[in-house]
C-alpha cells in the first residue's frame, strides 16, 4: 500500500507536466527520424535525463543505507571522467577495447570515490553531508589537476558514437545505456538481498546488526554502488560532449539528484526506499526544466518557477497533506454514502 | 585484523587530504620554478631587465586559483611568464578563491616591502583597508580581471575586460553578414556574472535598437553548462521556433548548441542555416571556427601582464601610468579572418588540433 502511494504521486506530478506541455503544443509527442535515429520531445528528455537518472539510483541507496546524502556526486562523476580520458590518451588506441578499457579504469575510480566517501560514514561515523563535503569542496580543484590543466578534448569516433547514435541503431546511445544501468539494477535487486539489506540497515541499524548484517559494510557497499553510477554518469556527459570541462561538467548534479529522491517519494532520513519513484522523479525534473524552457519563461524568473513548483509538490506529498486529503475524502464519502450500513461503514474503514 | 585496516585507511585519508592541500595552495611550485630559471637566464636578464640598479623590481601577485576556468589557467601561466625572474622581477603569488586568504596575502606582501602589488580580488568589496596600507607604504596596486568597490585614488588602474564591448564587437559582426532577417537564439552563461551581464545587454540593446529579435532566450542558470545550452536549443527546435543564429556566451554553450542542431539534423556554420557565435577563444572552439562549423568567436582576453609590465617599466624610469580603469583591447575572429598565429598565440586550453 505504502509502495503504490509513494510511485502514484510521481506518476500524478509527471502526467500533469505531460498534460502542460500538450496545451502548448499537441505535437509533444511526434517524433522525426534524423540521421537514422529517433528525434522529438520524448528522445530528447530520455537523452537529457540520462545522467541524471544514472546518479539518482545511486543516491536512493545511499539515502536510504545511510540516512543521509551525498553532495559530492558531481565532483565524482567529473574525477571518474577525467581519469576516463587521460587513460584513454595514454592507451592512444580508437578501438572498441581501448575505449572499454578505459570505461572500466573510469568505473574504478568512481568505486575509489564511494569507498573514501562510504569509509568517512560508515567507520568513521561522520554525517554524510559533512563526510562529502570533503570531494564537494576538493573535487574540481582535482580533476582539473588530472586534466594537466586544460580542458582535454575527445576526438574519437566511438566515444562520439557512444555519446550521439551508433549507426544503425534508432535510438540515442546514452538511451540505451541508461536502459542498461536499470535492468542491471533491478535484476540486482531481483536475485540478492541487496535491497533487504540495506533497507533494514537504513529502518534500524542496531536490529540489522543483531540480524547478522554488517551495517558498515552495506553502507560502504552503497556509497561504492553510487561512485560507480557517477562514473558512468560522467563518462557519458564527456561522451556526449566530447569535450572535459572539469568546471562545468554535470555542475549542480547533486541537488537534482537528491530531489528526485524525494519527489520519488523517498524519506531522506533513509530507511524503505522506492528505486521506480526515485526514476520517475528523476525524469520529472527533467521535464520540468525543458517544460519551462518551451513556455520561454524568462531567465530571470525561471529559477523562481522552479522552486514554486517544487514547494508545491512537496507539500503535496507531506504527510500532514496526504492524512488531510485521506481524512476529507472519508468525510466526503460517508456523507454520500451514507445512512444504512452506518454501524459497519466505519469500521470496515477503519480497517 | 581490522585494526590494520582501519588504521591503512587513515592513512589514505591523511595522504588525499594532503593532495587536496596541495593543489589549493598552487603558488608554491610557482616559486620554485622561479627560482631554477633564475640561474639559467641570469645572463639573459641583464639587456631585458630596465631596473638601473640591476635589483628585480619585487611584484606581488594575487591572483584566483587557476583550477577556476581555463581562462584563469591562462591568466596565471601569463602572469609567470611575464613576471619572471628572467624579465628581472622578484615575484610572488597567490591563488585562493577566498577574499579574506587573499586579503591576508596582499597585507604579508606590503609588509615585505613589494614595490608593486597587483590583484584580482575574489569579492569586491572588504578591500579598503589594504589599499590604504600599500598607499601608506608606497606601493602602486594594480587591479587586473576583476576591479574593486573603492575609490579610484585608492589604486593606479585597473584593466579589466570589457564585457559590454565584447558583445557590442560580436553583434556589429553579425549585423554587417547580410542575412535577411536576425532571428536569434541567445544562451545566457551563469546569470548575474559579469560576462552575461555585459555580453546580454550588447543583444538586448540591439533588440531594442530593432536590429535584430531574440526568439529563445536561455540561460545555463548557476553554470555555464553545455548541457544546458543544448536543452535551450532543443526546445526552441521542438516548439517550432524558428531561428537563423545562436548566440552562444561562452565557448562549452556554443558547443552544446551545435551538438542539440547536430542531433537534429539542421546545418550551421559558414555554409549553413544557422550562425554560431561563441566567445572566450578556446583553442577547440577557434578550431571550429577555422574548419566553418561555427561563424565567430570573441575574444577574452586572460593575459593583462604584459601591458601591466609595460606601465611598471614606463614608472621605473620616471615616467607615467594611466590611472582609473583601462581595457583590453579585444578582437572577434570569423571564418575569413582567422589564422593558426591567433590559435596558437590567443587561445586558451588544449588544442585539439585542425579539423580534417
Amino acid at each position: 500500500m505504502l509502495e503504490r502511494r509513494q510511485v502514484l504521486i510521481p506518476l500524478v506530478v509527471l502526467a500533469m507536466l505531460i498534460v502542460v506541455n500538450m496545451v502548448k503544443g499537441l505535437d509533444y509527442f511526434s517524433v522525426d527520424i534524423v540521421n537514422g535515429a529517433l528525434y522529438g520531445n520524448i528522445p530528447n528528455i530520455l537523452f537529457g535525463a540520462s545522467e541524471l537518472v544514472i546518479i539518482s539510483i545511486g543516491m536512493t541507496l545511499v539515502t536510504s543505507a545511510s540516512g543521509g546524502q551525498d553532495i559530492s556526486v558531481g565532483m565524482s562523476a567529473t574525477i571518474a571522467s577525467a581519469a576516463f580520458i587521460q587513460v584513454l590518451a595514454n592507451i592512444g588506441n580508437q578501438s572498441v577495447l581501448g575505449v572499454f578499457v578505459s570505461f572500466l579504469a573510469c568505473c574504478a575510480v568512481g568505486a575509489l570515490l564511494g569507498l573514501f566517501n562510504g569509509t568517512l560514514v560508515a567507520v568513521f561515523r561522520i554525517q554524510p553531508m559533512v563526510a562529502t563535503l570533503i570531494l564537494f569542496t576538493a573535487g574540481r580543484s582535482i580533476a582539473f589537476l588530472i586534466d594537466g590543466k586544460v580542458s582535454p578534448n575527445l576526438r574519437n569516433p566511438i566515444t562520439a558514437q557512444l555519446g550521439g547514435v551508433i549507426p544503425g541503431v534508432p535510438i540515442q546511445t546514452p538511451i540505451i545505456l541508461t536502459a542498461l544501468v536499470i535492468c542491471i539494477v533491478a535484476l540486482v535487486f531481483k536475485f540478492t538481498n541487496l535491497k533487504l539489506y540495506t533497507q533494514s540497515v537504513g529502518i534500524n541499524e542496531k536490529a540489522a546488526k543483531l540480524n547478522g548484517i554488517d551495517p558498515v559494510k552495506i553502507k560502504i557497499l552503497a556509497f561504492v554502488i553510487l561512485g560507480i553510477c557517477c562514473a558512468i554518469a560522467g563518462f557519458i556527459s564527456v561522451c556526449k560532449n566530447g569535450r572535459h570541462d572539469s568546471v562545468n561538467l554535470l555542475k549542480l548534479i547533486e541537488m537534482d539528484a537528491i530531489l528526485a529522491v524525494a519527489i520519488g517519494g523517498n524519506a531522506l532520513s533513509g530507511g524503505k526506499f522506492n528505486m521506480a519513484g526515485a526514476i520517475i522523479g528523476a525524469f520529472t525534473i527533467e521535464i520540468l526544466n525543458r517544460t519551462l524552457l518551451r513556455y520561454g519563461v524568462s531567465p530571470d524568473a525561471i529559477k523562481a518557477v522552479k522552486a514554486i513548483f517544487i514547494i508545491f509538490l512537496m507539500a503535496a506529498s507531506s504527510p500532514v497533506v496526504v492524512n488531510q486529503f485521506n481524512k476529507l475524502k472519508e468525510r466526503v464519502s460517508r456523507k454520500f454514502i451514507q445512512a444504512p450500513e452506518r454501524t459497519c461503514g466505519p469500521n470496515m474503514e477503519g480497517q | 585484523m581490522k585494526k590494520i585496516f582501519v588504521l591503512a585507511i587513515a592513512i589514505a585519508l591523511v595522504l588525499s587530504l594532503a593532495a587536496c592541500s596541495g593543489g589549493g595552495g598552487s603558488d608554491a611550485p610557482a616559486t620554485e620554478d622561479a627560482t631554477t630559471t633564475e640561474e639559467t637566464a641570469a645572463d639573459g636578464a641583464a639587456d631585458t631587465a630596465a631596473d638601473t640598479a640591476g635589483e628585480a623590481i619585487k611584484v606581488g601577485i594575487v591572483n584566483l586559483p587557476p583550477e577556476e576556468s581555463g581562462y584563469r589557467q591562462a591568466n596565471v601561466e601569463d602572469m609567470n611568464d611575464v613576471f619572471s625572474s628572467a624579465n628581472g622581477y622578484d615575484m610572488k603569488q597567490t591563488n585562493t578563491a577566498d577574499n579574506s586568504e587573499q586579503i591576508a596575502a596582499a597585507e604579508g606582501y606590503i609588509r615585505d616591502g613589494v614595490d608593486y602589488l597587483l590583484i584580482s580580488a575574489a569579492n569586491a568589496t572588504g578591500w579598503d583597508g589594504v589599499l590604504t596600507s600599500a598607499k601608506e607604504a608606497g606601493v602602486k596596486v594594480f587591479l587586473f580581471d576583476r576591479t574593486i568597490e573603492t575609490d579610484e585614488s585608492n589604486y593606479q588602474a585597473a584593466l579589466v575586460s570589457d564585457m559590454y564591448a565584447e558583445g557590442t564587437t560580436a553583434v556589429e559582426w553579425l549585423l554587417n553578414q547580410g542575412l535577411d532577417e536576425y532571428n536569434v537564439i541567445l544562451i545566457r552563461g551563469q546569470v548575474g556574472s559579469a560576462a552575461e551581464l555585459g555580453r546580454s545587454e550588447a543583444v538586448t540593446k540591439a533588440e531594442d535598437a530593432g536590429d535584430l529579435k531574440i526568439v529563445a532566450d536561455g540561460t545555463g542558470g548557476d553554470s555555464w553548462s553545455s548541457d544546458e545550452a543544448r536543452k535551450v536549443v532543443e526546445a526552441a527546435i521542438t516548439g517550432g521556433t524558428k531561428f537563423n543564429v545562436i548566440y552562444a556566451e561562452n565557448d562549452g554553450m556554443a558547443q552544446g548548441a551545435v551538438a542539440a542542431l547536430d542531433a537534429a539534423g539542421i546545418s550551421h556554420g559558414k555554409d549553413g542555416d544557422v550562425v554560431i557565435m561563441g566567445f572566450d577563444f578556446n583553442r577547440f572552439a577557434l578550431r571550429e571556427v577555422q574548419a566553418g562549423n561555427w561563424n565567430y568567436d570573441g575574444q577574452c582576453n586572460p593575459r593583462q601582464a604584459s601591458q601591466i609590465a609595460e606601465w611598471i617599466q614606463a614608472m621605473e624610469s620616471g615616467g607615467d601610468a594611466p590611472t582609473g580603469t583601462q581595457y583590453l583591447d579585444e578582437v572577434g575572429l570569423d571564418t575569413a579572418t582567422i589564422t593558426e598565429d591567433d590559435i596558437t598565440n590567443k587561445g586558451i586550453n588544449e588544442d585539439p588540433g585542425q579539423i580534417s
